[in-house]
C-alpha cells in the first residue's frame, strides 16, 4: 500500500529536475539578468534572458481573466445560493460545470476563431494575436471554479446567522453582501485564488490566441507571451537537449511553479485558518 | 423611512435579475461556443474524415491515427492510473489515517493538483523521455497523463471510502475478517460508484490535456498507426492545435471538425460519470 508512496515521488520528481536544469542555466546566465533584464530572446543571436516580459504577459492574461469571472462567478454564486429555486439550482450547477470541462485547446479555438474576429469589430485597431480575447476566454473558463466553490463557502454559512439578519428586515441583497459574503470571505478568496493559480498555469488558450511576442507591456491589445506559451513555443522547436535554449525553458518552468506554488499554499493557509471559525 | 425600504426593494429585485444574467451568461457562451464549431464543422465530418491520414492538404487529411493514439492514450493511462490513485486513496482513508506520513501526502497531494499541467511535462521530458530512455512513445505520454491525474484519483477515492459507514467496517471485522478482506470484499464494493465516477472524469481530463504532451515531444505529423506502447504518436488536441496555426482554410475547418469529435468523446464521458453518480447516490442508503 505504499502506491501513495508514489505523488512524494512526483514532488520530489518536479523539484529535482526544476533545480537540476535551471542551476545549470543560473550557472550560465547571472540571476540578476534573469530577474532584472527587461527582454527576453533566448531564440535569437542577441541573447536576453529576462524573465519580465514573459511574467507581465501572464500576469496580464490571468488577471483579465480574474476581471471577467470574479463578478459574474460570485453574483452566479450568490444568485443561486440565496434567489434561485432549488430545483433550478440543481440543474443549473452541472450545465455550468460543464464550462469546466471543455478541454483547453478547445477554448484556444473560441479565443481565436470567435472572440478574436467580435473583438476586432469594436476595437478595429487590435491585433489577431492579444491578450484581451484569451484573457477574456479563460475568464469564461474559470467562472465554473469561482462560481462553485464559492457557493460551497455561501451554503456553509450558518443558517442562524441568515435568519438573523431576515429577522432584522434586511432583504436578500443586503443579507448575501453585508453577512453572508463577509462570513463566507475566506472560502471566496481561496476560490479566487484557486482560480488565479489555474489561469496563471493555463498554456493551451494563450499559446494559440495570445501570439508569440515577449514584450514589456500592459497593453492588453498587442500580442504578448506567458510563461507557459514559452515552454510549448520552445517544445515545438528542434531545440538541442542540454542546450542554453533547452535549459531556458526549465528556467521559465521555476518561475512558473514558484508563482503556481506561492499562490496554492496562500490559498490552503486561509482554508486552515479560518475553517471553523463559525463552529 | 419608506423610501429607503423601496430603494432596498428595487435594488433586491434588481440583483435577482442581475443574477440571472450572469448565469445565463455563462449558459449563452457555453451555446454560442457550441453552435459556432457545429456550423463550421458538421459539413467536414464524413467517413473520409475518420480513416484519413494527416496530409499537407485539407481536403485529404483525417484524424485516424490521432484517434487511434488518444485511445492508446486512454487505456494505457487507466491501467496506470486507476490501480495507483485507488489504492493510495485507500490506503490513506483505512491504513495511513493520521499518522504524520500520511498528512505529509495529504499535503503534497493538494500541492500536486495544483501544479499546473506543463510542468508534468518538463517533469516528464527529463525524466521518462530522457533518463528512462522511453523516448517520445505513448508509453512516456501516458505516464505523464497518469502522473498528472493521480491526485484526481486519489481524492475521489477517499471521498468515496469516506462515505462508507462505520458500521458496514464494524460488521465486517466483527464476523472475523481481516483488514484486507474488509477493504476488498466490503469497502471497495460499497465506494465502487464514487471511485468510478472520479475515474471517468479523470480519464477524460487526461484526453483533453495538451500541454504536458506537447513538451515531452508528441509528434505533429506521423504517418504510420501506432500499434505498440513505444510507438510515436500524437492525440486529438494536438492535431487540433496543429491544425489551429496554419493559415489556410481548411485545416481550421479541419480543427473544427476534430474538435466535435473531442468535446463529443469528453462530453459523453462526463455525461456517464454525472448518470453514475446520481444513481449512485440515489442507492445509497445504509
Amino acid at each position: 500500500m505504499l502506491c501513495a508512496a508514489v505523488s512524494i515521488l512526483t514532488t520530489l520528481g518536479i523539484l529535482w529536475v526544476l533545480i537540476s536544469e535551471s542551476s545549470m542555466f543560473f550557472a550560465r546566465v547571472p540571476l540578476s539578468e534573469f530577474l532584472f533584464d527587461t527582454q527576453w530572446t533566448p531564440l535569437f543571436a542577441d541573447k536576453h534572458f529576462g524573465i519580465l516580459p514573459l511574467v507581465t504577459g501572464t500576469l496580464l492574461t490571468s488577471f483579465i481573466a480574474v476581471f471577467v469571472a470574479l463578478p459574474i462567478g460570485l453574483s452566479i454564486a450568490i444568485y443561486l445560493n440565496e434567489y434561485a429555486p432549488r430545483s433550478f439550482r440543481k440543474t443549473i450547477k452541472p450545465i455550468l460545470e460543464i464550462l469546466a470541462a471543455i478541454p483547453t485547446v478547445v477554448y484556444g479555438y473560441f479565443a481565436l476563431m470567435v472572440i478574436t474576429p467580435a473583438l476586432q469589430n469594436i476595437f478595429p485597431d487590435m491585433a489577431g494575436f492579444n491578450a484581451l480575447s484569451p484573457g477574456i476566454v479563460m475568464g469564461i473558463m474559470i467562472i465554473p471554479m469561482i462560481s462553485s466553490l464559492s457557493e460551497d463557502a455561501l451554503y456553509a454559512v450558518p443558517k442562524s446567522l441568515r435568519e438573523a439578519s431576515y429577522g432584522m428586515g434586511a432583504t436578500r441583497l443586503q443579507t448575501s453582501f453585508k453577512v453572508l459574503v463577509p462570513a463566507a470571505s475566506s472560502g471566496i478568496i481561496v476560490s479566487i485564488i484557486l482560480a488565479i493559480s489555474r489561469a496563471v498555469g493555463e498554456t493551451m488558450i494563450v499559446a494559440i490566441a495570445a501570439g508569440q511576442q515577449p514584450r514589456l507591456t500592459f497593453n492588453p491589445f498587442v500580442p504578448v507571451e506567458t510563461i507557459t506559451t514559452y515552454i510549448v513555443q520552445v517544445s515545438l522547436g528542434d531545440v538541442v537537449q542540454g542546450s542554453l535554449e533547452y535549459q531556458t525553458i526549465f528556467a521559465a518552468g521555476v518561475a512558473l511553479f514558484l508563482l503556481t506554488f506561492l499562490l496554492n499554499n496562500i490559498s490552503y493557509f486561509i482554508k486552515k485558518k479560518f475553517q471553523e471559525k463559525y463552529e | 423611512m419608506n423610501k429607503r425600504i423601496d430603494i432596498n426593494r428595487v435594488k433586491d429585485i434588481a440583483f435577482k435579475y442581475f443574477g440571472i444574467c450572469c448565469t445565463l451568461f455563462g449558459l449563452i457562451m457555453l451555446a454560442v461556443f457550441l453552435l459556432s464549431v457545429l456550423k463550421e464543422g458538421l459539413p467536414r465530418l464524413n467517413w473520409q474524415f475518420f480513416s484519413s491520414f494527416p496530409s499537407r492538404k485539407p481536403e485529404e487529411a483525417g484524424i485516424l491515427i490521432c484517434l487511434l493514439g488518444t485511445i492508446w492514450i486512454m487505456v494505457l493511462t487507466a491501467f496506470i492510473a486507476v490501480p495507483l490513485g485507488v489504492a493510495s486513496g485507500i490506503y490513506l482513508e483505512e491504513y495511513g489515517k493520521k499518522s504524520k506520513f500520511a498528512s505529509f501526502i495529504e499535503i503534497n497531494i493538494t500541492n500536486l493538483a495544483g501544479v499546473p499541467s506543463i510542468i508534468y511535462g518538463l517533469l516528464a521530458l527529463e525524466i521518462f523521455v530522457r533518463i528512462l530512455g522511453l523516448g517520445k512513445s505513448l508509453l512516456a505520454g501516458s505516464l505523464t497523463l497518469s502522473l498528472l491525474i493521480l491526485p484526481i484519483i486519489i481524492v475521489a477515492t477517499r471521498e468515496a471510502v469516506k462515505a462508507v459507514p462505520g458500521s458496514i467496517r464494524d460488521a465486517s471485522y466483527a464476523l472475523g475478517a481481516t483488514k484486507w478482506e474488509t477493504v476488498w470484499f466490503q469497502i471497495l464494493p460499497a465506494s465502487s460508484g464514487g471511485i468510478i465516477t472520479g475515474v471517468i472524469l479523470a480519464i477524460s481530463r487526461a484526453i483533453g490535456e495538451t500541454a504536458p504532451l506537447i513538451v515531452i515531444g508528441a509528434m505533429l505529423y506521423i504517418t504510420t498507426v501506432p500499434t505498440s506502447p513505444m510507438d510515436d504518436f500524437s492525440v486529438l488536441p494536438i492535431q487540433i492545435f496543429n491544425w489551429l496555426s496554419r493559415p489556410q482554410k481548411g485545416f481550421i475547418i479541419n480543427a473544427t471538425a476534430a474538435i466535435i469529435v473531442l468535446l463529443a468523446i469528453t462530453f459523453i464521458m462526463n455525461g456517464i460519470a454525472i448518470h453514475l453518480r446520481n444513481r449512485w447516490q440515489r442507492k445509497v442508503k445504509w
